[in-house]
This record gives C-alpha cells, structure tokens and sequence, in this order.
C-alpha cells in the first residue's frame, strides 16, 4: 500500500496544464492513484468475462483479442439503448462552466479531472466511429482511435469520478457527467477492466445478501452483539427480528450499519428508534444488503442485486419497506427499483403505522426513507427527545451526493437534527444542498490502495468542514450515507483531525428517551455525556 | 502479487502482503507475516491471533472490532477489552495488521 504525503504538502495543488496537448499526454500509473484489478475468482462470479491476473501498472494489460471491436459494438448498442448517452455525447458546447466544480480536478489540478474533459475521453472516440465529421476530418474535428494508451486513459479517470453529479448542476445543458461514466465502466467491463474493490462487495452480495459477505449467522451474531452494547448504555435489552413473517415493515440498511465503524452507532439509532414507537418490522438475512455496489458495474449486476429487496418482501408478506441511511442505495431506489425490477404491486402505499401519514412520494417503489420516517414521528410529537444528550458535540450535516442530487433530501435529515442536537452550524452555501461536495470516495473507491486520491477528491469537502470547525468549534460532521460514515471518518483523521463522522440516527439514538432505561452517562459510543462532565466538575 | 518465503516454501500474497489463500497458513508463516509488520510476537499477540482464526472458523469473516474487543476483555481480563491495548499490540490497527498476521482476508465494502 503507497504512502500518502503529508497533508500540508498534498494541499498544495497545482492548477497549471502541462504543456503538452491532452490527446499526447498518457497517464501515468503512480501508486495512490489507481485501484486493484478485480480478482479473477470474483469476475467469473458475477459472470463478467476475461478474468485473468493483471494489474493496471503493467504494461500488458492482457485484453482479448479484437478488444476495439468489442468496445465499438458495446458503444453502439449503448448509443442506441440510451438516449441520454447520444445527446450527452452530442451536445457539449465547452462552454467550461463544469470545468471548476468537480472535487477531482479540484484537488489533483489535473485538467483531465475537468468533467467537461472526462467526458471527451470518450466523445472523442465516439466522433472518430460514430460521426461524419469524425470520420472524415479525424483530429481536427477532435476524433481519436482508440487505442491502449487511449483505454488506460479511460479506466484512469473513469474511476477518478464519483459518479456525484455535482458538474451537472451547472451544465447548462442538464449534461450528466457521472452517466458518461457509467457508460465508460460498462465499456471497459466488455473487455475485463476493472477494479477489485467494487466487484468483490458485488460478488459478496449476490452469494450473501450483502457487501461484506456476512452469512446468515454472522449477520446474527453482529445485530446480538449490538444490542448487547446497546443494553450496556441504556440497560434497555432489546431483539431485533429477523426474517420474521407477516411484519409489518421490511427494514433494510447498509450492512456496513451492523459490521462497521462508526455505522453501528447509527444501526444503534434505528433500533432504539424502533423500540420507542412499537413498530412491528423485521430485517432480513436474504436482503441483507441496503447498497448496491451493481450500480458502479453494470445494469444487470445492478439489476440482479436490487432484486432481492422485492422478493424479500414479497416472501415476508410485509406491507411496505423502510430503507436506513445509505447513499447510492437511494439512487437505485428512488431512479431505477420500479420499473427494473417492479411493479411491486403485491405492496402497500406506505402509511406510517405511528402517525397515519401516507407517504404518496412512495406510491410506486413502496419505500420510505428513514429520515422522512422518523422527520414525520418528530412533527406529529411521537418521540420523547432530550436534545440536551448531543451537547457534548457541535454538530454539521454533510448532504450526500445521491440522496441530495437524486432524491432532493435536503430539509427531513435537518429537521431531524434541529430536534436532536443543540449546537447546529450549516457548512458555507456553496458546498452544502444540492451543490455539495462528495466525500471524494464514493462509487466503490473507497480503498485503501487509492488513499491519495481519496484524499484530494475529499479536500474542498473536508475544507468546509475545517471552515465550521475553526469559526464554530464543528467536532462532528453527521451524514445519511454508509460509504460516507466510514469515508468522511477516514477524510477527517487526515484533513482535520479533531471531527469524527457520525450517522443522524446515532443523535437520534442518543436524544431519545426511552421508557425504563437507566439514566445516560455516555452516548452510544460509551463517551461521556456534556452534564456528566459538568457535575464532574461541581465536586 | 507477491510472495512469502517460509522454510523454502513459497507463498503467495496479494498486493498488501495478506495471503491470498487462507489455507496455506502455520504458525511459522504467522511469523513471518509479522516480521513484514514488524511485529513481535508475544503471548499477547498470540491471543488476538488465535482469536480472530476461532472467529474466522466459525463466522467466516473476520470480527468487527467491537466484538473483538468484548471476547478479548472477557477471555483475558477486562484491561485487555478495548480498542487502545489492540493498538499497542497492533499499531497499525488491529484489524488490518492482526488480522494479516491470522491469515484473513481484508474486509471489502462501506468500511
Ligand atoms: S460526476 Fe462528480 S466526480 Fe464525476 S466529473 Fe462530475 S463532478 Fe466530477
Ligand atoms: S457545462 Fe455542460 S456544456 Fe459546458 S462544458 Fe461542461 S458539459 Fe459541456
């Protein structure tokens, strides 16, 4: 595993292009800055085709024979399936207005990270095939074959974007850079390019349920050991019900929520939550998984992963699903489930069971995202909160790329946290909402082998969080995505060390008062509470 | 990929030096998985160690932390039952360093 520099040194980034011209300056594989190849077990798994040992800092990348043509014939046939992918290629108009809003360019400098050029990596292999122009004038109408050089480059920066969206919110187009990406993937899967990273998490879920690769038991004894430390904070013991029959509600997460840190505290949150208004729900060690790593592969892996959160529910007979904090997850959800893998008529208009309140938002998916769940129990004055319990944190949110761009989830997570936590500050406008900056390790590359590139597509995100940290004293950034609690945790630890990363239904768990606990001393993570200190203090 | 020379055996690693086939593993390659690591192995390391493979054995994973620093406190006392004593033992974090030096692979997914 490469070193990454100093942060001091890391932030000082160039902006200056090299001097020569893009089409002749080929990439150059230093360690941080790539990802794994794909196992070749795992490849043959999820079924993609030319598993094989290689790694992208050979020379020989072992592609299959007639690999161009491969890449051709998936272009064309994508070009004809998706429309967005034609107009997309067509209509760019280097007006540059993208050029400075991608977290990548802005902390690497590399012109190459500009979306408008990540996409013409590819529009220009599109104009050499698939326009008159191309064909005829060659580089002067901007057209390149392609060639290996050509793929490195591709797999390069295809996998140096998150697939966040932020360029798109300025385009005056509507042109979807992260979609031009996905597109790349699937291309460069044609021919057994990929990284490791993302597929095994995939592999894992199609064998398992869920990312991690927690079987059945495992993800039992991980929810039991929860509890238990839940019981050791609260003196509340509680069970969680698993694959339980004609419940109600069909609960599922991340699983990273039951394994990972700091996710548990959130899983925490929900399970308190739970208890506090009765609600008869069950997990499921089947669809054990809330994310879906399938979307940062292809459409059938996609597809097939997504698939077991329907039939899950079907088989339970539960009336609707309640999904917990994840990000991508949403964006399957909210832009795909229906009508990939619906419609889910043997399901429920979602109704609160507590409150009443019809979710129409989820009349086609049949799923309700937990912050409108509990946002909704909270305006109906359904939870006894003692917001007092968070006053040993400052608090900030960070909004997640899918479920803000995707899903438009900006004001439920912040009523939520208005009644859980005192001390609230906002990060600066332009870096919140719909404009606010990913994590910088989203998209399944969140690994260790790519830290210095994780580390500089995190920058503008973790210097918003340094802003309210230094003017408000900001100690904890709270957040509704699984690949951000772990992310941004790790972001922290290098950019400013002083902020931890934290669920919003770890405040929740920590605010809400629950019928015959103990009295609270610590939070969920066993760390002493404001008052406490305080008293400690008065003696 | 690499490999580990162990009594004129070669054994393959992945690209961070853990095994890549759990199977192969002794106490002899545990050894020198740790030297890789500049770990020392003491009675204590052995006990996290052997820990993480009766885990493995069963769970097929290796265990989120917290678990591990339960069933530590609980088998070898309470003042071993937290994530500082492990980070003594393993100053790169126990669940990367430890957990190479007991033959696990690494975790994948939101972690
Ligand atoms: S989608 Fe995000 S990561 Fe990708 S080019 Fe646009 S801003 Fe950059
Ligand atoms: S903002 Fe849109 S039209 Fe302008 S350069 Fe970027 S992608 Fe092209």
């Amino acid at each position: 595993m490469s070193k990454v520099p100093p942060a001091a040194e890391l932030a000082k980034i160039d902006h200056q292009p090299p001097e020569t011209p893009w089409m002749g300056t080929p990439v150059e594989f230093r360690p941080g800055t790539w990802c794994y190849s794909g196992k070749p077990k795992v490849v043959e798994e999820l079924g993609l085709p030319n598993a094989r040992e290689w790694s992208p800092a050979d020379e020989d990348w072992k592609l299959p024979d007639g690999w161009q043509k491969i890449i051709y014939e998936g272009f064309k046939e994508r070009l004809g399936k998706y429309r967005s992918l034609k107009i997309f290629m067509d209509i760019c108009v280097r007006c540059g207005a993208c050029a400075d809003k991608c977290h990548f360019f802005l902390g690497t400098g590399d012109p190459k990270n500009m979306p408008v050029l990540r996409a013409e990596l590819l529009r220009s292999v599109y104009r050499k095939d698939f326009t008159t122009a191309g064909k005829i004038l060659g580089g002067f109408a901007g057209a390149r074959e392609l060639t290996v050089d050509v793929l490195k480059e591709w797999f390069y920066y295809f996998y140096q974007c998150t697939e966040c969206r932020r360029c798109s919110v300025f385009c005056p187009y509507g042109i979807d850079t992260a979609e031009v990406t996905m597109m790349a993937r699937e291309l460069l899967h044609l021919v057994g390019v990929n990284i490791n990273w993302i597929l095994e998490p995939a592999a894992n879920c199609s064998r398992t349920g869920n990312h991690l690769g927690l079987q059945p038991h495992t993800f039992r004894d991980c929810i039991d050991s929860l509890c238990e430390d839940i019981e050791e904070v609260t003196g509340l013991h509680i069970e969680v019900p698993l694959n339980k029959k004609g419940a109600e509600v069909l609960f599922l997460t991340p699983s990273a929520d039951v394994f990972a840190d700091p996710g548990i505290y959130t899983f925490m949150g929900y399970i308190l939550l739970f208890e506090h208004i009765g609600l008869d729900y069950t997990m499921t060690t089947y669809a054990s998984e809330g994310g879906n790593f399938g979307l940062f592969t292809n459409q059938e892996t996609m597809k097939k992963l997504n698939a077991k959160m329907y039939a899950e529910a079907k088989r339970l007979g539960v009336k609707w699903i309640l999904g917990g904090e994840c990000g991508h997850m949403w964006r399957v959800i909210h832009q795909y489930m229906d009508t990939m893998n619906g419609p889910a008529d043997f399901l429920e208009v979602p109704v609160s069971p507590i409150t009443g309140t019809k979710f129409e938002n989820a009349k086609s998916t049949k799923m309700v995202h937990i912050t409108e769940f509990t946002a909704d129990l909270i305006q109906h004055n359904k939870l006894k909160l003692d917001p007092h319990r968070n006053n040993h944190r400052t608090v900030t949110f960070h909004d997640s790329c899918n479920t803000s761009r995707a899903m438009g989830l900006f004001e439920e997570p912040r009523y939520i946290l208005k009644n859980v936590v005192n001390n609230f500050h906002e990060m600066p406008e332009t870096t919140i909402r719909e404009q606010t900056f990913c994590c910088g390790s989203g998209t399944g590359l969140n690994t260790d082998e790519y830290m210095e590139m994780r580390m500089r597509g995190g920058f503008p995100r973790a210097n918003a969080v340094k802003h309210v940290h230094e003017k408000h004293g900001v100690d904890l950034l709270s957040c509704i995505c699984a690949i951000d609690r772990a992310t941004l945790s790790t972001l922290m630890q290098y950019w400013v060390p002083m902020v931890d990363a934290a669920g919003v239904h770890e405040l929740v768990g920590n605010a809400l008062v629950m019928e015959g606990e103990n009295e609270r001393t610590t939070d969920l993570r066993e760390e002493p509470l404001a008052d406490v200190e305080g008293e400690d203090d008065a003696v | 990929m690499s490999a580990l020379e162990v009594g004129g055996k070669s054994i393959e690693l992945d690209e961070d030096g853990f095994l890549a086939d759990i199977a192969d593993w002794n106490e002899d390659i545990a050894v020198a998985l740790a030297k890789t690591e500049n770990v020392d192995m003491t009675d204590a390391h052995w006990e996290v160690v052997n820990f993480l493979r009766e885990y493995y054995a069963e769970y097929k994973i290796a265990p989120m932390i917290r678990i591990l620093t339960k069933a530590i406190g609980k088998k070898f006392g309470k003042e071993k039952g937290n994530t500082k004593y492990l980070y003594e033992l393993y100053p790169a974090g126990p669940a990367k360093q430890a957990c190479k030096i007991a033959g696990l692979p690494k975790p994948t997914g939101c972690v």
